[in-house]
């Protein structure tokens, strides 16, 4: 808590000197602008790592000689503010790019704004598809893996299963129907045998776990999608549990992995399901080991999936600033088209074809040990394996 | 068969807390008359004490007392914020406690983050109720059957306590005619805190009996506070009976209707409560509200038209705001469009509220149709942005004659949450209708012709139709229609009386306020680029609101000082702070408190004050006052 603490004393000595620029103007800026205030769980690891990227970074002598400064936004998860956040970074502090979100209408708000304005956008976080293909952009690229990667991850592990007989519980807002789709689409696919017995749509964030479990234990279903995160996910689970909908059934469960989310599930973790996530206790390659020591070194705590996800965006701007020798945009983006760089994960390279990165998730199953949900027999999936062909990537594509 | 019996119980289960919440709603509105938004924040709370207080305390006794300390404790904090925060203010304007609460809940939820921490948190199972019962072969959680004892017993001590007690049939009489009691000698300051105490209490037990199911987060008093109303109102404001009886069928539907329709929990209480207000105006176990006796604040103060001094100050005012653009930067310019926008959104609900007396809860979804509307005829038809901004605003008109059709036939809080149930009506087709509406992902690249691309030449139209509006909306307050208006919200009864149609001078208002934000909304469109439900969502419409409270709900145009203070400082802490909640939820609790009448109310109190203590000519009759002040 206590880079909070200095951030938050920070955050109110501006209030108090007004607005003090600490920045040089030979320094390098990124505008970085995120949910803080509506999504503490999320950002708090988030802004940790990619503070621990800029201190690395600058030791390491900044970007070809010049200091890196982050200025951060909260958007307060309204696409509308997360707008406002973005014009101030780029008309007033003179960003050279925009980078951050997590939510993906925000992220598509933030991706038309540099689109309109033609400045360059690299999407953090946003899972949605479209960021990417149906309304994608020159201006914008995004790191992590997307919805169809993911849910095409989980399928290659679901389609084994000798499971027929399919219900899916989702939120109701466009993550959990897109990821439903892309899931039904590709699981169909493999195996035309399946059927899908039942669907829930509880509201995010509202869901009414009770009934809902019935409901799908109604159907009698062989094995369920889950999509719900976040305290729906607990409540989910918990009455799960309780009224034994998860007993003999297979669960395929996107995200859920994460520490984020697995960890407040404590002793009522569910066990056997397939999730992606990040087991970072037993990731054992030397690129994660040096980024675990060094966050363990500065913060006192693990690591969580925003943890890298900060790191990493900084990191990939960084490589892409470096690489171009300019803030030019159009630079930025031939800079960035193609980039091979590491990452905690291993090496990783965003696509000339549609901007996505292909760092990759792991796939594994949930166990209990110790009281507490770990993800085990988990394995990292490149993202690059888990997107379609050119040929119909171009056809999502609008072209530029 | 058994499922069915199962799903009806598990119903229950979710109405029995969904009661304990809005039972202790329903009793401070009863009494008070205080729209207490902050009930979710204590809720809230409630269950994050519980969660501290039975993670350290072991044991099943340390589990219940955990439960029921931990709702003790809020009820404490409640009596402190009642006595020190809303004594103050229960003769300030209806619904400026509204204001009080709204900033209490948002300083809450950064509150609850800097003390217990970002993450999610998951407390212990209930002692003795950790598993579940087979029924037929399917599992009841034996924690639901608890729940499902709970409620009614809740319901029956409650009933107790206002059937067989003396304080029972005070807070009944209060309930009825608050000042008949106050004529009655009751002393009414601790009949109110009472009550306070007692409806904060239920809500804080509610919060805390979720432990054992639900997940403690910082959003979690937003995610009930909406849907404790709709059950306070369906089932009729202060009527505890009501509010059981609301929950139960709310509840039961949703347990049901899933089963058909599974998206339908996303707007299934909207569409029970817009359907019983229609049917039955005060809910279903409501009386209808007594004919409140107003004080004549507005009698002494009439309003007036500008004097020309004024006239000249306010057009000095303008062309200063408009020589912005001569020395500020393109952000700066933005934010001036966007307060702007804001400006118009605000007097057009003010115009609703001061002048029509008729407070909406949903008036953003006029706001949001007029940006839909820009961006269906932009998108889809490809219109030039002049035809676009000047037929847009139709969308917003046309859903406000519709609604407003349905909603002027009722008043008062009733009205305001049949606005409210309309607007997330709209707001959820937004959202749901994905192959139209885009759903949350919105509708993207509405970017404005090049003759108003640039910043300062937005800021300009932005500037110039705030102004027009402001002026077409004042100068209809001092026309006969205004008048006619004001008539209907000062006494329907003597307006009816007099030959005015009070019905259709409403609707006509709330189609000219529903326009008018359209018309803002249309701006709005073209100043983000894009259109997303959030523009119809609940918390713009309450952001209108506070805009209103802020500037001052008895004047002319107040709401134009309330949207300037309110959005800049909005705009400037977001900025600035992740706490930007915190900062202004305080914020607007010391307004409340040393501006109860509002910034622009106040500020012409003052001004009428000064006046009277030094009219010309009779010295000697100001003396005394002044010396008596």
């Amino acid at each position: 808590m206590r880079a909070r603490n200095y951030f938050v004393g920070a955050a109110f000595a501006l209030l108090a000197g007004g607005m003090a620029h600490s920045a040089l103007a030979q320094d390098i800026k990124i505008g970085e602008i995120n949910s803080y205030s509506l999504l503490p769980a999320f950002t708090d690891p988030y802004r940790k790592g990619w503070q621990l990227a800029v201190e690395e970074i600058n030791a390491a002598g900044g970007i070809n000689g010049k200091k890196l400064v982050v200025i951060s936004k909260d958007d307060g998860g309204k696409p509308a503010d997360a707008q406002t956040a973005a014009n101030e970074l780029v008309s007033s502090e003179g960003v050279a790019m925009l980078a951050g979100t997590f939510l993906s209408n925000i992220g598509l708000a933030v991706s038309d704004f540099a689109n309109q304005k033609k400045v360059f956008f690299l999407a953090a976080e946003p899972l949605t598809d479209a960021i990417t293909w149906s309304k994608g952009n020159k201006y914008t690229f995004r790191l992590r893996p997307s919805n169809y990667m993911q849910a095409a991850m989980l399928v290659e592990a679901a389609s084994k299963l000798p499971a027929k007989r399919w219900a899916t519980i989702a939120p109701n807002y466009e993550y959990g129907q897109s990821a439903v789709a892309v899931f039904k689409k590709l699981m169909s696919e493999k195996r035309p045998d399946i059927q899908w017995v039942d669907e829930q749509w509880p509201p995010q964030g509202k869901i009414d776990a009770g009934p809902v479990v019935q409901a799908v234990a109604a159907a009698n279903p062989e094995a369920i999608l889950n999509v719900t995160f976040g305290a729906d996910l607990v409540k989910l689970v918990r009455e799960g549990n309780t009224r034994g909908l998860f007993k003999g059934r297979e669960v395929v469960s996107f995200l859920t992995g994460e520490p984020e989310y697995l960890d407040p599930l404590k002793d009522e973790t569910p066990e056997g399901w397939i999730v992606t996530g990040y087991p970072w206790y037993s990731i054992k390659t030397p690129e994660h080991d040096t980024f675990l020591k060094a966050y363990q070194a500065k913060y006192n705590d693990y690591p969580r999936l925003g943890s890298i996800v900060g790191y990493q965006t900084i990191k990939s701007a960084a490589a892409i600033l470096a690489k171009a020798g300019s803030t030019d945009p159009e630079k930025l983006i031939a800079a960035a088209e193609g980039l091979t760089m590491p990452s905690p994960f291993g090496e990783i390279t965003f696509r000339k074809i549609d901007h996505q990165s292909t760092l990759g998730a792991f796939v594994g199953k949930t166990a209990l040990k110790d009281g507490k949900g770990v993800m085990v027999d988990s394995s990292y999936k490149k993202g690059a394996d888990y997107l379609p062909g050119d040929a119909e990537v171009e056809k999502l594509r609008p072209k530029d | 068969m058994a499922f069915y019996v199962v799903q009806f119980l598990t119903g229950l289960a979710s109405a029995a807390s969904l009661f304990l919440v809005a039972s202790g709603l329903s009793i401070i509105f009863g009494v008070t008359r205080i729209v207490n938004f902050a009930h979710g924040a204590f809720y809230m709370i409630g269950a994050y004490i519980a969660f501290t207080l039975t993670e350290r305390l072991s044991g099943a006794f340390g589990f219940w007392g955990g439960i029921v300390l931990a709702a003790l404790a809020v009820a404490l904090i409640g009596v402190i914020v009642e006595m020190v925060l809303l004594r103050r203010i229960y003769h300030a304007p209806e619904l400026f406690q509204l204001l009080a609460t709204f900033g209490l809940t948002l300083m809450v939820e950064d509150l609850v983050v800097l003390i217990w921490g970002p993450d999610d948190l998951v407390g212990r199972r209930a002692p003795g109720f950790k598993g579940a019962i087979d029924f037929f072969g399917q599992n009841i959680p034996s924690y639901d059957l608890f729940l499902i004892v709970l409620g009614p017993v809740v319901l029956g001590i409650l009933w107790l306590l206002f059937q067989r007690t003396r304080w029972g049939v005070l807070v009944r009489a209060a309930t009825q005619d608050r000042d008949m009691v106050a004529a009655l000698g009751v002393n009414q300051k601790w009949l109110f805190t009472s009550v306070f105490a007692v409806g904060v209490f239920l809500a804080a037990l509610g919060g805390a009996l979720q432990i054992p199911r639900d997940a403690v987060h910082h959003a979690m008093d937003l995610r009930i506070i909406v849907e404790v109303f709709v059950v306070v109102v369906i089932g009729g404001l202060g009527s505890i009976v009501g509010a059981f009886v609301a929950a139960v069928l709310v509840s039961e539907l949703n347990a049901f209707g899933i089963l058909i329709f599974p998206k339908i929990s996303i707007i299934l209480v909207f569409l029970v409560m817009a359907v019983v207000l229609i049917v039955r105006p005060w809910g279903l176990f409501g009386k209808p509200e007594a004919a409140a006796r107003k004080t004549p604040g507005l009698t002494v103060n009439p309003w007036r038209p500008l004097t020309s001094n004024e006239r000249l100050m306010a057009l000095a005012a303008l062309v200063v705001a408009a020589m912005l653009p001569l020395f500020a930067g393109n952000y700066l310019l933005t934010v001036g469009s966007e307060i702007a926008i804001f400006v118009i959104f605000a007097v057009s609900l003010h115009f609703l509220m001061s002048v029509g007396g008729l407070a909406s809860f949903g008036h953003a979804a006029y706001f949001g149709l007029g940006a839909y509307g820009i961006a269906f005829l932009a998108k889809m038809a490809g219109l030039p942005m002049i035809v676009c901004l000047l037929l847009g605003p139709l969308l917003g008109c046309m859903g406000a004659a519709v609604f407003g059709f349905f909603a002027v036939q009722l008043s008062g809080v009733y009205f305001a949450m049949l606005t409210l149930a309309f607007a997330q009506i709209v707001w959820s087709i937004a959202f749901q209708w994905v192959n139209v509406t885009g759903g949350d992902n919105g509708i993207l690249g509405l970017w404005p012709s090049s003759w108003a691309a640039s910043p300062s030449r937005f800021y300009w139209l932005a500037l110039g139709v705030a102004a027009l509006v402001t002026v077409a909306l004042r100068a209809m307050v001092f026309s006969p229609f205004g008048y006619a208006l004001r008539a209907t919200r000062d006494s329907v009864l003597r307006s009816e009386a007099i030959g005015i149609d009070a019905k259709r001078i409403q609707w006509t208002a709330f189609v000219i306020a529903g326009t008018t934000a359209g018309i803002g909304g249309a701006l709005f469109a073209y100043l983000k680029g894009s259109v997303f439900p959030d523009n119809l969502g609940i918390s713009l419409s309450v952001d209108a609101l506070v805009m209103v409270l802020l500037g001052g709900v008895e004047t002319v145009s107040g709401a134009v000082i309330g949207a300037i203070v309110y959005k800049a400082l909005n705009i400037w802490l977001v900025s600035q702070t992740d706490l930007s909640k915190l900062v202004l939820g305080g914020f607007i609790m010391l307004i409340v408190v040393v501006f109860p009448k509002g910034i622009v109310g106040m500020l012409e109190m003052l001004a009428q004050r000064r006046k009277k203590a030094s009219p010309p000519g009779s010295p000697l009759l100001a003396k005394p006052i002044e010396s008596a002040e």
